[in-house]
C-alpha cells in the first residue's frame, strides 16, 4: 500500500515538472548538444551544404587575429559592468536603508528602468548619446565641449557600459536592500557600544553579513554581462573598430550577417566554456569569502 | 539564453520543413522584399492579383523585411528551412548569392531577354546564365533643396561648373548660412561605406580590383577622394560628422546623394528641389548605379511556379508599370519619354541626364563574394578615419591590411 501510495507521489511530482523539463530539453540541452555537433562542420546556409570538418573550426579560432581583441572587449565590459554595478548598487541601498523621508519615491526611482524594454531603453540612450544628441547639448549648455561618445574609442565602451548599469542597477539594489535589512539590528547596537565607527561597522558587520548575496549578484552580473547583444547592436554595433565588439556580438557577425553558422556555433561553444568555468570558479570562492551560508 | 532559443527554434523549423515535402494542389507563394511602401505595395498587388486570374490555384504574398538586416532575415529564414520562394537580393550579397548556387538559373523565366542592357545584368550572371533579375537598375543622383540655397544666398553651380569642389564649397556655405547640414551622403551614417562610392568613383577610385583580388583602398586614386571626403567633413563643414542625423527629405540638409528612385519621398516635400548629376570629380563625369535583384530560391518549395510568377511580374508590361519606382534593365523602357509617363516628379530633362545616360554608363557600387564580412572589416578599419586628426593614408593603408587576405581567398 505504501508502497503504490510512494509511487504515485513520484509519478504526480514528474507529471508536475514535466512542462519545465520537456521546455529545458527542447530548448537548453537539444540545442546545447547541435551547437557542438555544428561547431564540427561547415555550413554553407546559401550553397545548402553542411559537411563535416572536423576541428577546423576550432582551429580557426585559434588562429582569429579578431578573437583577442574580442575577448579584451568582452573582459572590459564585464569587469567594468560588475564593479561599477555593484559598488553602485550597494552604495544606492546602504543610502536608501536610512529611516529618511521619500526614501521609497528614491527606491521605486532606481528601480523603474529595470521594467522598461531594454531595446526602448537603448534607443531612447542612443539619441542621447550622438554627438548633436541631450547629453552634449546639456555640457554645451554649461560650457563644456563633449566628447562623441558612442564614436570614439575611448568612450564608446564606457557609454555602452553606464547605459546598461542605469538599465540594471535597481535590482541589485532591491538585492541588497533585502540583504542589509535581514542584518540583525542588535549586532549593530553591540558593536557601537564596543566604540566601533560606521566604516568599521560596515565592514566588519554589514559585509561579512550580505556576503551571500554578493556572491549570488556578481554570479547574475557576471554571466548576464557576457550575454549582453540588443545594447551592442543598438548603440555601436561592435565599434569603433572592433572596441565594442563583445564575443556574443561577434559571434552573431559570424553566425548570421557572415553567414558562418559553423564558426558561430564553434564561438557559441567557447562562450557556454566561458561561462561554465566562471560560476565554477565562484562557486569554489564563496567558501573563501562568503561568511555563512544558509 | 536569447540565442539558444534562436538555434532551437532553427532546429524546429528544419524539422517542420522536413514533414512537410511535396505538395500537391493550391500554391502558395512568397516573395520577400526590402520595400513596405504603400505605393510600392499596391502595385505588386495588383500585378498578383492580375496573375491570379489566370492562375486560381496559386495565391501570392510579399513579405517587406527591414532593408538594414534584409539579407541577415533571409539567410536565416533559409537556413531554418523556411526558405521564400522569389527573393529580392540587394547589389551588395549579389557575388554571394549569384556564385552559391541558392538561386536557380532564371534565363527560361524571362521575357524578351535580348532588351535586357548588358550593363544591367552583369553583375548576376554566372558562366552566361542570368541567375537573377534585375528590375530595379537606379542611379545615384544629387538632390538640392533649393529653397536652402537661395536662402543662404547661394546658386547651383551647372554646367562645367558642376564640380565636387563648387559643390562641396555651396553645401558649405548654405550649411553655414542656415545652420542646417549641408551634404548627406544617405544610408552612410559612417558605417556603410559603399555609399560613398558615387564620390570616390569621381576620383577613378576602385574599393577592389575588377578581378576583386587586390585592395584598392591604399592606392592614390582613393587616398585623394578620401581626403577630399575629409576635409568636406572636419575642415570645410560640408558633410555632417559622425553621429549627426539630418534627413534630407524632412527639409534638414541642402542637399542629399542617393538613387532616384528617393524621389518618391518628396510626393509631399514642403520645399522646392532639383535633382542634378553627380558632379564631376578630377576624372570627369561618371554615374554609380545601385541594383537589386529578385531570383528564384532553389530552396523554396515551388520553383517551377515562382518561375513562372517571375517571368509574369518582369515581363514587358508589367516592367512598365514598375517603372515608376524601379528604373528598369530593358532597353525599349529605358527612354525619357516612356520613363516620364510613369514618373511624374521628375523631369524629362532630369531622367535623361540622371536616369538614362546613368544606367548607360554607370559602374555598380562596390560588391564582392563574402561581402558582409569584407564590408565589416573595412567599415571597422575606416572607423579611425573619421575624427578631425586622422592620418587619411595610413588609415586606408590599415583597410588593406584588414581585409587583403580575404580578397585574396
Amino acid at each position: 500500500m505504501t508502497r503504490a501510495i510512494k509511487r504515485q507521489d513520484r509519478l504526480t511530482a514528474y507529471a508536475f515538472i514535466a512542462p519545465q523539463l520537456a521546455g529545458t530539453v527542447a530548448f537548453v540541452l537539444i540545442p546545447l548538444v547541435l551547437v557542438a555537433w555544428y561547431s564540427l562542420h561547415e555550413w554553407n546556409v546559401l550553397a545548402n551544404t553542411f559537411t563535416f570538418s572536423g576541428v577546423d573550426n576550432y582551429r580557426q579560432l585559434a588562429e582569429d587575429p579578431t578573437v583577442p581583441r574580442v575577448l579584451r572587449a568582452t573582459l572590459l565590459f564585464s569587469a567594468g559592468l560588475v564593479i561599477v554595478n555593484l559598488s553602485l548598487a550597494l552604495l544606492l541601498a546602504v543610502l536608501l536603508n536610512q529611516k529618511l523621508r521619500g526614501t521609497t519615491v528614491f527606491r521605486v526611482l532606481f528601480f523603474s528602468p529595470v521594467v522598461v524594454s531594454l531595446v526602448a531603453w537603448t534607443i531612447v540612450w542612443r539619441f542621447m548619446l550622438q554627438d548633436n544628441g541631450g547629453i552634449n547639448s546639456f555640457l554645451d549648455a554649461v560650457g563644456l565641449d563633449g566628447p562623441n561618445w558612442l564614436r570614439s574609442g575611448g568612450t564608446a565602451m564606457a557609454a555602452v557600459i553606464v547605459v546598461q548599469v542605469l538599465k540594471n542597477v535597481g535590482l541589485n539594489m532591491v538585492l541588497f536592500l533585502a540583504a542589509l535589512q535581514g542584518v540583525p539590528p542588535e549586532l549593530y547596537e553591540a558593536a557601537r557600544t564596543d566604540g566601533a565607527n560606521a566604516w568599521t561597522v560596515f565592514r566588519r558587520i554589514t559585509l561579512p553579513l550580505i556576503s551571500p548575496t554578493i556572491l549570488l549578484t556578481s554570479i547574475i552580473t557576471v554571466v548576464g554581462s557576457l550575454q549582453v547583444f540588443a545594447q551592442i547592436a543598438v548603440l555601436t554595433e561592435g565599434g569603433p573598430g572592433t572596441s565594442t565588439t563583445v564575443l556574443v556580438y561577434y559571434l552573431y557577425q559570424q553566425a548570421f550577417q557572415f553567414h558562418a553558422f559553423g564558426y558561430g556555433a564553434t564561438l557559441s561553444v567557447l562562450l557556454f566554456l566561458i561561462v561554465l568555468a566562471l560560476t565554477v570558479v565562484q562557486w569554489q570562492l564563496r567558501k573563501r569569502w562568503v561568511f555563512h551560508e544558509s | 539564453m536569447k540565442l539558444r532559443a534562436a538555434i532551437a527554434s532553427i532546429v524546429l523549423l528544419v524539422s517542420v520543413a522536413a514533414c512537410g515535402g511535396a505538395e500537391q494542389g493550391p500554391v502558395t507563394l512568397r516573395m520577400t522584399t526590402w520595400s513596405a511602401n504603400e505605393a510600392h505595395v499596391r502595385l505588386f498587388n495588383q500585378i498578383a492579383a492580375d496573375y491570379i486570374k489566370a492562375h486560381p490555384d496559386v495565391t501570392i504574398k510579399f513579405d517587406a523585411l527591414p532593408v538594414d538586416t534584409y539579407t541577415t532575415t533571409l539567410t536565416t529564414q533559409i537556413a531554418g528551412g523556411n526558405a521564400p520562394d522569389l527573393a529580392w537580393i540587394l547589389e551588395g550579397s549579389a557575388p554571394d548569392f549569384v556564385s552559391s548556387g541558392a538561386l536557380a538559373p532564371v534565363d527560361d523565366a524571362i521575357e524578351n531577354p535580348s532588351e535586357l542592357a548588358p550593363s544591367a545584368t552583369a553583375l548576376w550572371k554566372q558562366d552566361g546564365k542570368l541567375i537573377a533579375y534585375p528590375f530595379s537598375t537606379s542611379p545615384f543622383g544629387v538632390f538640392v533643396n533649393t529653397d536652402l540655397l537661395t536662402q543662404a544666398g547661394q546658386k547651383l553651380p551647372t554646367g562645367a561648373d558642376w564640380t565636387w569642389d563648387n559643390a562641396i564649397a555651396v553645401a558649405a556655405a548654405t550649411a553655414a548660412k542656415t545652420g542646417k547640414q549641408g551634404l548627406v551622403p544617405r544610408d552612410f551614417d559612417y558605417k556603410d561605406w559603399t555609399n560613398l562610392a558615387p564620390i570616390f568613383d569621381g576620383w577613378g577610385a576602385q574599393a577592389w580590383s575588377d578581378d576583386g583580388k587586390t585592395c584598392g583602398f591604399d592606392q592614390q586614386p582613393m587616398i585623394d577622394a578620401m581626403t577630399f571626403i575629409h576635409q568636406a567633413i572636419f575642415t570645410r563643414k560640408a558633410i555632417p560628422g559622425p553621429g549627426v542625423a539630418a534627413d534630407f527629405f524632412a527639409g534638414e540638409s541642402a542637399m542629399t546623394i542617393t538613387q532616384i528612385s528617393r524621389a518618391s519621398l518628396l510626393k509631399d516635400g514642403k520645399f522646392t528641389w532639383a535633382l542634378v548629376p553627380l558632379p564631376a570629380g578630377p576624372k570627369g563625369t561618371y554615374s554609380v548605379i545601385g541594383q537589386g535583384g529578385v531570383g528564384v530560391l532553389k530552396q523554396g518549395k515551388h520553383v517551377d511556379a515562382a518561375k513562372d510568377f517571375l517571368k509574369f511580374f518582369t515581363g514587358d508590361a508589367n516592367s512598365a508599370k514598375l517603372a515608376q519606382f524601379f528604373p528598369p534593365p530593358r532597353t525599349p523602357q529605358l527612354t525619357a519619354d516612356t520613363l516620364a509617363r510613369s514618373n511624374p516628379l521628375l523631369s524629362k530633362e532630369q531622367l535623361q541626364s540622371v536616369v538614362i545616360d546613368g544606367i548607360a554608363n554607370g559602374v555598380v557600387k562596390p560588391s564582392h563574394a563574402n561581402n558582409a564580412q569584407i564590408s565589416q572589416a573595412v567599415r571597422a578599419a575606416l572607423d579611425p578615419l573619421w575624427t578631425a586628426d586622422a592620418e587619411v593614408p595610413a588609415v586606408l593603408k590599415g583597410v588593406c591590411t584588414a581585409i587583403q587576405p580575404v580578397l585574396a581567398k
